[in-house]
């Protein structure tokens, strides 16, 4: 029990370093929240010029994804073009993929709230864009070639699934905050040394406390898994001493994986439909599939190299935060916590539209 | 220990990013040319466009219409097109925001729409008439997405009519890549507040008639 000063020295740095990603986790989603708005109130002043990294980015897009139906047309009457055409949207899905949506944030902050590896990240990023392109592949599969609907209700279609992916995030952050909120109440009682009885007691009361932080926020969204028994189980692991590797590469790890595959998949990227429609019209249906799922996988090695940076950052913070038991401890939850926390915020932003996403294409 | 609480930190800076670094970009081109209409009191009454939209945007959204010749598309054909266009973009404020010396005009519905199939491209044709005419010193008008999906880029050969305007009316066009003459509008315009300080409007036309 006794208290040595460089621990407490120490301790409190690592407050204040999980204060501040705390707040800089909040100050980058404010960033979004402000600049994004269209047509909302509060306005600021412009942060990037159109110049810089950020207009080249924006660029290079444009030049690519206009190389690419001037690029479909030639391969009307030149089949070789659709070698030009697969090349175009693989470097387009790489470059696109920095934009809004695509799931960046959502699967970095899933990774990072669960214990996730890096090559778990690269799998749920590359399964997330497949199943962004099925969908895009599906819906103007049906909607143009098979009932040959209009733009209007092919945009309307693009509309429901737009919102139902928007609460499946919020659904999906509202059961990270709920698992997550008490591993950190927990790591903020325990955080000082206390006999055992009143550890126990502590415990039971940080329990009930998350309990009631995750239902105020469950009623944004409805998950039927909230109650999935599995995660409890692996919420007392992790009071404990961390789940094992081997447990979350089990069936009950990959099923909590799916729900951010479907969360983020389900959502097509409007310029994918755009692609397959145009390919559609020029009889070449097969080539904008294939343009689709090239660009997928150019969007999923762009998540995925920002998915294994967070886990990589995270992993240096627990190296790092590793020197002193109680307050490491509570600087990994906190962000476990906060990751979560960010999840759910993306989802009721964009739910509610407080956050813009990339705009469906209804003109 | 500092050490550690810096390369917190710079984690801290990189999951920040993570929700930062998002930025629109354009999956529609529009090829636009305004006219801003006079009434003939010399008092500034609409704004009417024509909106060329890029080859992929006019295929998509002419999926789905039913002509009597294949590839050939009437007036009539697209009226149904043209409503629901309008009808959008009303969502929108049509992308057009006016100021008459300084001060923020309103658009009433846009009147005489129509679509145009040309060249394997779209145009579509509106006017948009001001609520109330004004006889403004400076008038502004921007065009732009301020979600930057549609990039708005004026034609080449007459981007900006002037159409019954007293004849000492002076029109200034800037297009959102002269960068050289921003700082300057800036002052010269009052933009100060609103519409230039979102995202998109790094890449708004601008244009400005001054009538002394």
């Amino acid at each position: 029990m006794s208290v040595r000063p460089d621990r407490d020295l120490a301790r409190g740095l690592l407050m204040c370093a999980a204060a501040a990603t705390g707040v800089m986790m909040l100050d980058g989603l404010m960033h979004q929240v402000l600049a994004q708005t269209p047509f909302g109130a509060p306005k600021r002043a412009p942060e990037s010029q159109a110049g810089g990294i950020v207009g080249w980015i924006l660029a290079k897009q444009a030049e690519f994804y206009r190389e690419m139906s001037a690029t479909i047309r030639a391969a009307k009457s030149d089949g070789s073009a659709v070698w030009t055409l697969l090349a175009i949207s693989f470097a387009y899905g790489i470059f696109h993929a920095a934009g809004p949506g695509h799931g960046k944030a959502v699967i970095s902050s899933y990774l990072v709230a669960n214990q996730e590896t890096a090559r778990r990240g690269i799998v749920l990023s590359f399964a997330s864009a497949l199943m962004q392109s099925l969908v895009a592949v599906a819906i103007v599969g049906i909607c143009a070639w098979l009932l040959n609907a209009t733009a209007k209700t092919m945009c309307g279609t693009e509309r429901v699934i737009e919102i139902a992916s928007y609460a499946l995030i919020a659904a999906f952050g509202a059961r990270l905050v709920w698992t997550k909120g008490g591993g950190f109440m927990r790591a903020l009682q325990t955080r000082a040394p206390v006999p055992a009885m009143a550890g126990a007691a502590q415990h039971h009361h940080g329990h009930d406390h998350g309990h009631a932080h995750a239902h105020h926020h469950h009623d944004h969204g409805h998950h039927h898994r909230d109650h999935d028994p599995h995660h409890v189980h692996d919420e007392h692991c992790g009071h404990s001493h961390g789940p094992a590797p081997s447990e979350l590469a089990g069936p009950g790890g990959w099923r909590r994986g799916l729900g951010a595959i479907l969360a983020v998949g389900i959502r097509p990227c409007s310029g994918a439909i755009l692609v397959l429609v145009f390919a559609l019209a020029q009889g070449l249906f097969w080539a904008g599939i294939a343009a689709t799922f090239v660009m997928g996988l150019g969007t999923a090695i762009t998540v995925a190299t920002i998915a294994v940076i967070a886990v990589s950052a995270k992993d240096l913070a627990r190296r790092l935060s590793g020197g002193s038991e109680g307050g490491g401890a509570l600087v990994m939850r906190g962000i476990e916590f906060g990751a979560a926390g960010l999840v759910l915020l993306l989802g009721v932003g964009l739910l509610f539209g407080y956050l813009a996403a990339e705009r469906v294409t209804c003109l | 220990m500092k050490q550690r609480l810096l390369s917190l930190l710079l984690l801290a800076g990189v999951l920040a990013s993570g929700a930062k670094e998002a930025q629109a970009h354009p999956h529609v081109w529009i090829t636009a040319a305004s006219e801003v209409i006079y009434a003939a009191d010399g008092s500034m009454s609409g704004v009417r466009h024509a909106w060329t939209f890029d080859d992929m945007f006019s295929t998509y959204a002419l999926q789905g219409i039913e002509t009597k010749v294949k590839g050939v598309y009437s007036r009539e054909e697209l009226a149904p097109l043209a409503q629901t266009n309008v009808e959008s973009l009303k969502e929108f404020d049509f992308f057009t925001f006016a100021k008459a010396d300084g001060r923020k005009e309103k658009f009433l519905e846009p009147v005489d729409y129509f679509l145009e199939y040309k060249d394997s491209a779209l145009t579509l044709h509106f006017t948009l008439p001001l609520k109330t005419p004004v006889r403004p010193k400076v008038l502004a008008l921007e065009v732009f997405d301020p979600a930057f999906f549609i990039d708005f880029k004026f034609a080449d050969k007459d981007p900006i009519k002037l159409v019954g305007a007293p004849a000492a009316c002076q029109l200034k066009f800037q297009r959102p890549n002269d960068s050289t003459a921003t700082a300057q509008r800036l002052t010269e315009d009052n933009f100060a507040s609103g519409d230039n300080s979102n995202y998109g409007a790094m890449f708004a036309n601008k244009i400005s008639v001054q009538c002394p």
